[in-house]
């Protein structure tokens, strides 16, 4: 029987995001310099043509932190990048504009005067921008604070731009959506005894994987309730560590703000859910009332430390890998010599399937973690405070 | 001397790593060399393993990144 797998949905759906990306297309513009630009910095074109070392921390940090234009590829003027929404909340109500406003610059030389306000960007962060430019060109008034330590007086509005990071998010986020509800039509036209086929039977193992040894076996007989919380966490986290391995796309997962509010989310569930025993074990642990002082404070702060490490955990692991590959790749930048490139390539591909099996393990231990947290909150105890028939069988065992 | 204490720090807290995963997996190849049948599941808590202690050496290196 002749396999009819349905694609149109999938090309109507490809299709869609390469057309809403086309519209948000902005080239540089490298034959155009604003008017009130003064560019004495010019720092991009200058860093061509003379042989200052490269700073390879410089491009390490570019490409793993956020930005509120997404660049594609190309170096200063030849740069190629999307321009993102900025959108600002300032005293005087919501502003908005394209990040193309700003034509590429990020250090305070360009001014965009929207409904009476000035704006800059600095460094990726917008502030309002000050009356004059300093000597450099700049919209800023910098200050020394206590610490001697050069600091920016301006004010910053709240900035709720789609950044680069956010637009990842909303993708992943979409091809998440389109991937799931399609493998679960599947699911109702089929029914759920036949053999599965094409996406259903990639992702029902790991469906499977998490409701049985995650879930049911770290909650225990309640763990259907979480396993809706536990997938989406689990294919999250692996869906955008796999982008973040993508050239051209977003870092997000190696974005502590991102894995901050997963932790939260991980925080607040295990809490809202957290029983009597829970509770119990904190406030009035099982161990000799002298060390109370200590330990009450210890499971306290525990409380906290605990969803805190899962952030640290998945953050540092993919940006370290991160910039461990621009580094390696750097390498043949750093020595300005083409010989260097066999060698260079060889780790950074070495090192690139290492953060592959990375990107596939965090995810896994972020939501093996997050079971056992909350395995532990909703845990049923015996009315003595014995976890479990563990105790009744070493009792039978030593008869 | 170039570099900076940051640097220095990292490294450091790379030997833990280092050590910790190292352990880890010599404790793995022995248990598998008693009883190879169950390779399956030493290999599996052996990634997990490594995986934590790597997750605690990070917090080192997060440290002196942001120095």
């Amino acid at each position: 029987m002749v396999n009819k797998i349905n694609t149109s949905g999938m090309n109507k759906l490809v299709l869609a995001i390469i057309f809403t990306f086309i519209s948000f297309f902005g080239f540089a513009s490298a034959h155009e310099e604003p008017a009130d630009t003064v560019d004495a910095l010019g720092q991009a074109a200058v860093q061509h043509e003379t042989d200052a070392p490269v700073d390879i921390s410089k491009i390490a940090f570019e490409h793993i932190l956020d930005s509120h234009s997404w660049h594609l590829w190309g170096e200063g003027h030849d740069a190629v990048s999307m321009s993102l929404p900025i959108i600002l909340k300032t005293d005087k109500g919501i502003v908005n504009f394209m990040s193309s406003a700003f034509h590429h610059d990020t250090h305070g030389t360009v001014v965009v005067e929207k409904d009476g306000q000035r704006f800059i960007n600095f460094d990726e962060n917008i502030y309002y921008a000050s009356e004059t430019p300093d000597s450099k060109g700049q919209y800023l008034s910098l200050i020394m604070n206590d610490k001697n330590q050069e600091e920016i007086e301006n004010k910053m509005p709240l900035d709720f731009s789609i950044t680069k990071n956010a637009a990842q998010l909303l993708v992943s986020a979409l091809i998440l959506i389109l991937l799931f509800t399609s493998v679960a039509r599947a699911y109702k036209t089929h029914g759920v005894t036949s053999a599965p086929k094409g996406k259903q039977s990639f992702l029902e193992p790991l469906i499977v994987f998490v409701r049985d040894d995650l879930a049911k076996e770290n909650i225990g007989p309640k763990g259907e309730k979480y396993v809706p919380y536990l997938l989406t966490v689990f294919f999250l986290i692996l869906i955008n560590n796999i982008f973040g391995l993508v050239p051209i796309s977003a870092n997000l997962t190696g974005n502590i703000a991102f894995t901050l509010v997963l932790s939260v989310c991980t925080l607040i569930i295990t809490n809202i859910n957290g029983n009597k025993h829970y509770w119990s074990h904190i406030f009035l642990p099982h161990a000799p009332k002298a060390i109370w002082p200590i330990l009450i404070p210890i499971e306290i702060i525990g409380i906290l430390t605990k969803p805190f490490a899962l952030m640290i955990r998945l953050f540092a692991n993919i940006s370290a890998g991160h910039i461990i590959i621009i580094s390696l790749v750097g390498l043949i930048f750093i020595f300005k010599s083409v010989y260097i490139s066999p060698v260079s390539v060889a780790f950074a591909l070495f090192i690139d399937i290492l953060e592959v099996l990375v990107a596939v393990l965090q995810a896994y231990i972020f939501t093996m973690l997050t079971s056992l947290f909350i395995g532990s909150a909703v845990a049923d105890t015996n009315e003595d405070g014995a976890h479990t028939s563990d105790d009744a069988h070493m009792a039978e065992a030593k008869h | 001397m170039t570099g900076s204490i940051a640097a220095v720090g990292a490294g450091l807290a790379v030997i833990g790593a280092g050590i910790g995963i190292g352990q880890i997996g010599g404790h793995a190849m022995d248990a598998i060399a008693r009883q190879p049948e169950a390779s399956g599941k030493i290999t599996t808590t052996m990634l997990i393993a490594a995986a934590l202690v790597e997750g605690v050496a990070l917090f080192g290196v997060v440290v002196s990144l942001i120095k």
